[in-house]
């Protein structure tokens, strides 16, 4: 496994801060996070956790650069980010999918948009749409496709670009527990051959504890920040679907929910005001 | 579905039919049924019809063509540029809420009595019609696919082809059924207030001698293209949006 101090960081967050405009009261702030430190080293496998609205998504955007932070600052494999991170893919919680593409336009978007020839981008879209199971569905389009195909289509999308960091917002929460440890077990082995950089972000913990090399722990918004952090030291490759009756898991459960606990707590609480 | 709508429109025609022939209503006023199907099908056998249809036409579809291409061009531009869109937007209200019909004896003057100003003023009819439509909808672009897209690495000017593009073709349609009837009617107006062709131009001469007849004659065959029209929009619609749900669960 990864030491997770080696070499340069494929992404590292340095007291970084976001706040957005506060909709009901005017010229206020939200503070949503506030100075967060984290690093995911090349080839980790960090898995985001924290209750609702702890501002997990919002690291996710400051990783993909689609967000700048209001203050600190955060690197990409050592040098710092402005605009778009070209290294990185992000699998959305929402449907992302261009709509009018059918799959395999879906899937030769990206290198497309990178200046591939189309013949070229196809081909090797059927291929990704292969190994993600969909074969004679390439001429489908989103709308014709059920919730786990949609996703299927949406890694094949990022996939196809190789990128070297993941960026994943509850990419599965959104599929039946089924078709969710298949596509996580999907997610294991594709990640298993490139060993991309992974943060992934899920309120789940089963799901954060069974796919991860570390899980951080954010604070219960605002001014969310990464609390503590756990090392995974299941052995791969892991099946999502069995891993959950080991004993090393249900120990590492136990821990990392004592500190999660009070978080969701706390969360409520300021929820219920 | 069909057979029920002959039916109400025989029962319409039957109507007029008897209303006018036995005189409850002047058929002075109100014309005749089989009249102005005569009167049709003279224009049609004569081929007398022909270049004030084609004239007509002519202007409907350059209205059309023109306005929506404006339409939608002018939209993203507003709609993606912040401040053309704020500096532009109340004087955008105004000519809006102006009623153009007006400026028909304008551009009369303006661009001459042959098919320009006709054109004209079917286009500023088509135009904003579309117009808003595409304006509104890009504000609806979802920001997720759009995220995506850049992510994906998507220029500005992809995501505008890629993107932008595709969603408004979407809201242009919407619109498109609606401007097939204004690029229709400012073409015929247009003719109507001064002319020496078109469809308008013939109606404008049976009013002048009082004859109805002539005039629903003009009005039925106007009807029937702005049907055919909205016919090929459909078409062209189920074609090109084959990807919305709902639009191909026919194939399914």
């Amino acid at each position: 496994m990864e030491p997770a101090g080696a070499a340069t960081a494929a992404l590292e967050f340095t007291r970084v801060s976001c706040r957005f405009p506060d909709r009901t009261r005017r010229g206020q702030y939200y503070p949503a996070v506030h100075e967060a430190s984290l690093r995911v080293g090349d080839g980790e496998f960090v898995a985001l956790v924290g209750p609702t609205g702890c501002g997990k998504s919002t690291l996710l955007n400051v990783a993909a650069g689609l967000l700048v932070p209001t203050a600190g600052e955060i690197r990409a494999f050592g040098t710092p980010l402005t605009g778009i991170n070209r290294d990185a893919g992000y699998l959305f919680q929402p449907d992302s999918l261009f709509p009018w593409r059918n799959a395999l336009e879906n899937v030769a978007a990206g290198l497309e948009f990178r200046g591939a020839r189309r013949g070229h981008a196809r081909q090797r879209a059927q291929e990704w749409l292969g190994r993600v199971g969909l074969e004679g569905h390439f001429a489908k389009y989103p709308h014709e496709l059920s919730g786990g195909m949609r996703k299927r289509v949406a890694l094949a999308q990022l996939w196809i670009l190789q990128p070297r960091v993941l960026l994943m917002d509850e990419p599965f929460s959104a599929l039946d527990v089924q078709t969710r440890q298949l596509m996580e077990n999907e997610l294991l082995s594709l990640w298993a051959e490139n060993r991309a950089s992974v943060l992934f972000v899920t309120h789940d913990l089963e799901e954060a504890i069974a796919l991860a090399d570390r899980v951080v722990v954010l604070a219960a918004g605002p001014e969310s920040r990464p609390i503590a952090e756990f090392v995974v030291d299941l052995p791969r490759p892991r099946d999502v679907a069995e891993i959950g009756l080991q004993p090393r898991f249900i120990d590492l459960h136990r821990q990392v929910w004592q500190t999660l606990k009070s978080e969701v707590i706390a969360a409520h609480a300021r929820a219920r005001i | 579905m069909w057979p029920w709508h002959l039916l109400l429109l025989s029962a319409v025609m039957g109507a007029w039919y008897g209303l006018t022939r036995w005189d409850v209503l002047p058929p002075f006023f109100f014309g005749e049924p089989l009249v102005v199907a005569q009167r049709i099908a003279q224009w049609f056998a004569s081929g007398k019809i022909f270049p004030h249809l084609g004239v007509t036409l002519l202007e409907t579809l350059l209205a059309f063509a023109i306005g929506t291409v404006l339409g939608l061009a002018i939209g993203l531009w507003l709609a993606l540029s912040p401040f053309a869109s704020r500096l532009l937007n109340p004087y955008i209200t105004a000519v809006n809420s102006m009623p153009r019909v007006i400026l028909a004896p304008i551009f009369a003057v303006w661009f001459g009595l042959g098919i320009g100003s006709k054109v004209m003023l079917g286009v500023t009819l088509v135009f904003f019609i579309v117009f808003f439509s595409v304006y509104n909808g890009v504000r609806e672009v979802s920001p997720v696919v759009l995220n995506n897209a850049r992510m994906l690495g998507a220029s500005r000017r992809q995501l505008l082809r890629h993107v932008y593009l595709p969603s408004a073709t979407a809201w242009v349609f919407s619109s498109l059924h609606a401007s097939v009837g204004m690029a229709f009617v400012g073409a015929v107006v247009g003719e109507y207030l001064g002319s020496s062709r078109g469809v308008g131009y013939l109606i404008l001469q049976a009013e002048g001698v009082f004859d109805i007849d002539t005039v629903l004659a003009g009005i039925v065959v106007l009807t029937a293209c702005a049907l055919v029209l909205d016919r090929v929009v459909s078409i062209a619609e189920r074609r090109l949006l084959r990807w919305r749900p709902g639009s191909s669960a026919e194939h399914y």
